[in-house]
């Protein structure tokens, strides 16, 4: 008896999978969302997404140009992140800041040179804008590099003692050149496929609840388990389809390394699919209408995939009880294991935990699913 | 005239609220999300882990590493004593960085040769790593200063005077919390709109407002006055949270934020109500929604500045209104610009506005399938 159930199962499995695999390929957008979607916006965001501080534009307050002053310009625009701009005065700089034609000022006063020669520690006065305090940072830290190269040169040329007893010799791992794509693009991956996922899924059954064609099927003999991974394993091709073109774009297109194995980063990628998919399905259940499926779709999927997922803000910055509320963002794992597979290898201690989450999630939320779908039938 | 608009717009309303879920949705995660984000949008670097290899050991490398532990950015997590030990400290996460003293360290320094200290970074995340590498010239300015004092040698000829204006302790929430409040009443006006005029289609109402004396103008109105007054209230709800419980200083005029606030909304609503008309589904709506919404976000400053981007993105980003709120937003809260300093800002956004609104209009008409 539970033989002829198994069988039976199996074929009526292959048919719920045959009908589904026909409703995908008569409406081209869910194709279009799989295969046209991902590839646009990590084009868009690939190029549009950088942290790197390039060309920042500093205003040099120059009271008494002479050789000094123009050798410390000289220094500064020698550096690929700046883009000089001459003032004569500090009224002048500052008012250029104010209307952010500029985003910072070193200023030398009159008697600067003076003091250099007296060996009076003669200040640079350095203004940054802090209303993007990232960027802030980072171009102080530029500034600051100059400021030592020049300096250590200075000191060399006078044969004074040396400027800094302590040389600093760093060593930027997996990402010697400090590329901020190298590091976003491989997290974008992450945030487009948990779009599609949902997306993929959220609306579909929603839909069909709201046709009521759902219900036509449950009074088929058909399983729930069934139907389920009838609507699934579709989906679930064309979600990996879509993965492997991110890939494939962030290795050629944009250059990213991929240090780990292919075969992680895909058995890594099927899980992550599984998730995404398994909430779409989820949302959809709960919400029983389109159109609040839409609308938890958005905001529970975006938003948090974008800023809670150590895609762009660093877990480790943020406080405990919002670190402790990342666990619940299934695109934080999957971060975590494409940032380290693109760019430090097979690092087992890393993926590992970070996969068993990722399966611990697929397989609540596909319980939940099988739960929430079985209940509303009564 | 004005009946009929009242009218539409209850029943706008009633179709929003009526729903408990949509009604929670509407209002609870934007809420959540604000605190949630709030706080874990930062940029800031917070007890980074790090790892002490000293081959040195000597009174002078411990004191240096304790200057990195005693600091509130770095936190010791352990002592290395091989080099094969710095590969599975950072491959791990164990630590962010590896501070190497060479065994030459206090000698070199004694001897007045330049002493070398290597740092070794995890680069997995690059900003961190920038961040974490300009903290750690700081802490090493400022122990060799202390060290050239005690020994009595010159200070260095030059010195760095920085401040910075705006945010003087550069915190990243003053940037991130503003732009969350364009961000969140960006989803919520589009939440508002963008089904709604697909859902009637869908259900084949709309059909039924057309035909009565509404004209389209009526309808837009009445359409657009529920996405206006949910955005304006929830909006100035995320202010107040911006003001009082982040702490953020306000110092320009709030009437320049919501004139800004005004035309960003009425932009987002335009832009909504197109993508719903143009949408014959729902389905086809929200993925509108999501097409605009997602790129809107990303490529709007809210995280990343828009002078990185290549020239071709940053002309697409001109059609996108939360790049110039994100302006406006942040230039009241922290630089206390005035009407003067932000016309650059608003009159795009009107521009957005009057197009998205007049062609959401035009489409109620013209799309009839």
């Amino acid at each position: 008896m539970s033989a002829t159930k198994a069988q039976l199962s199996h074929r009526r499995l292959i048919g719920m999978v045959r009908k589904e695999s026909l409703q995908i390929l008569r409406d081209p957008s869910s194709i279009a969302i799989a295969f046209i979607l991902p590839v646009v916006m990590l084009l868009l965001f690939g190029y549009g997404v950088s942290l790197d501080a390039k060309d920042v534009r500093i205003g040099f307050v120059i009271e008494t140009p002479d050789s000094v002053t123009s050798d410390i310009r000289a220094a500064f625009a020698q550096s690929d992140y700046f883009v000089p701009v001459t003032f004569h005065t500090i009224q002048k700089a500052e008012q250029a800041m104010r209307q952010r034609e500029i985003d910072g000022i070193v200023w030398m006063q009159s008697d600067f040179s003076h003091r250099l020669h007296n060996g009076s520690g003669a200040p640079i006065g350095v203004i940054v804008n802090g209303v993007d305090a990232n960027q802030a940072r980072i171009t102080e830290g530029y500034i600051l590099g100059a400021w030592q190269t020049w300096l250590t040169h200075y000191s060399e040329r006078r044969g004074l003692p040396q400027a800094f007893p302590i040389a600093l010799e760093q060593r930027v791992w997996f990402n010697p050149a400090v590329r901020s794509r190298d590091f976003l693009v491989p997290g974008l991956v992450a945030v487009i496929m948990t779009l599609i996922g949902a997306l993929l899924t959220a609306l579909v059954v929603a839909r069909e609840w709201e046709r009521g064609t759902m219900e036509a099927l449950l009074v088929t003999p058909i399983h729930i388990r069934e139907l389920l991974m009838g609507k699934l394993i579709p989906y679930f091709i064309l979600g990996m389809g879509g993965m492997l073109l991110t890939v494939a774009m962030a290795v050629w297109q944009f250059d990213v390394p991929l240090r780990g194995s292919f075969l992680v980063l895909l058995a890594a990628s099927a899980l992550f699919m599984l998730v995404a998919l398994a909430m779409g399905l989820l949302i959809s259940i709960v919400a029983k209408n389109q159109f609040v499926a839409g609308q938890v779709a958005i905001i529970v999927t975006f938003l948090p995939a974008f800023i809670l997922s150590g895609f762009i803000f660093d877990i480790n910055s943020m406080p405990t009880a919002i670190q402790w509320l990342t666990h619940l963002i299934p695109a934080r794992y999957f971060v975590a294991i494409l940032q380290t597979v693109f760019l430090a290898g097979n690092v087992w201690a890393v993926i590992l935990p970070n996969a068993a989450a990722l399966a611990l999630m697929a397989f609540i939320f596909l319980m939940l699913v099988r739960r929430k779908a079985g209940k509303r039938l009564e | 005239m004005l009946q009929h608009i009242l009218a539409l717009i209850i029943k706008e309303f009633l179709a929003l609220l009526k729903d408990k879920r949509s009604r929670f949705v509407l209002i609870g995660p934007p809420i959540i999300q604000l605190v949630v984000f709030g706080y874990a949008a930062t940029f800031d670097l917070d007890r980074v882990p790090f790892a002490v290899y000293d081959e040195d050991n000597t009174a002078l490398s411990h004191r240096l590493t304790d200057r990195f532990a005693g600091s509130e950015t770095f936190e010791l997590v352990s002592h290395i004593t091989h080099d094969a030990e710095i590969a599975p400290v950072i491959d791990h996460k164990h630590a962010l960085l590896v501070l190497h003293i060479g065994p030459r360290f206090s000698d070199d320094l004694a001897a007045g040769e330049s002493a070398s200290l290597q740092v070794i970074v995890d680069g997995r995340n690059s900003n961190t790593a920038l961040l974490a590498l300009n903290y750690v010239r700081t802490v090493l300015l400022d122990f060799s200063a202390e060290w050239a004092q005690e020994q009595q040698r010159p200070p260095p000829p030059a010195i760095l005077v920085t401040r910075a204006w705006y945010n003087s302790n550069l915190v990243s929430q003053w940037f991130i919390v503003p732009g969350i409040i364009g961000l969140l009443t960006l989803v919520v006006s589009l939440l508002v709109t963008a089904l709604s005029v697909a859902r009637e289609r869908e259900e084949g109402t709309f059909d039924q407002l057309l035909v009565t004396p509404l004209r389209p103008v009526e309808i837009l109105i009445g359409k657009s006055v529920p996405g206006l007054i949910i955005g304006l209230l929830e909006s100035t709800f995320i202010v107040l949270v911006t003001l009082w419980w982040f702490e953020v200083p306000l110092r320009g005029h709030i009437d320049a934020l919501y004139l800004g606030l005004l035309l960003f909304l009425l932009a987002n609503i335009g832009i909504g109500l197109m993508i719903s008309s143009l949408a014959v589904t729902q389905q086809q709506g929200l993925l509108g929604a999501f097409l605009f919404l997602v790129p809107a976000v990303i490529l709007s400053g809210f995280a990343t500045p828009i002078a990185n981007m290549p020239e071709a993105v940053q002309y697409l980003t001109l059609i996108n209104p939360m790049r110039y709120f994100m302006v406006i937003v942040r230039g009241v809260f922290l630089e206390g610009a005035g009407y003067e300093l932000l016309a650059a800002q608003y009159w795009p956004m009107a521009v957005i506005a009057f197009f998205s609104l007049s062609s959401a209009g035009w489409l109620f008409r013209r799309r009839m399938y």
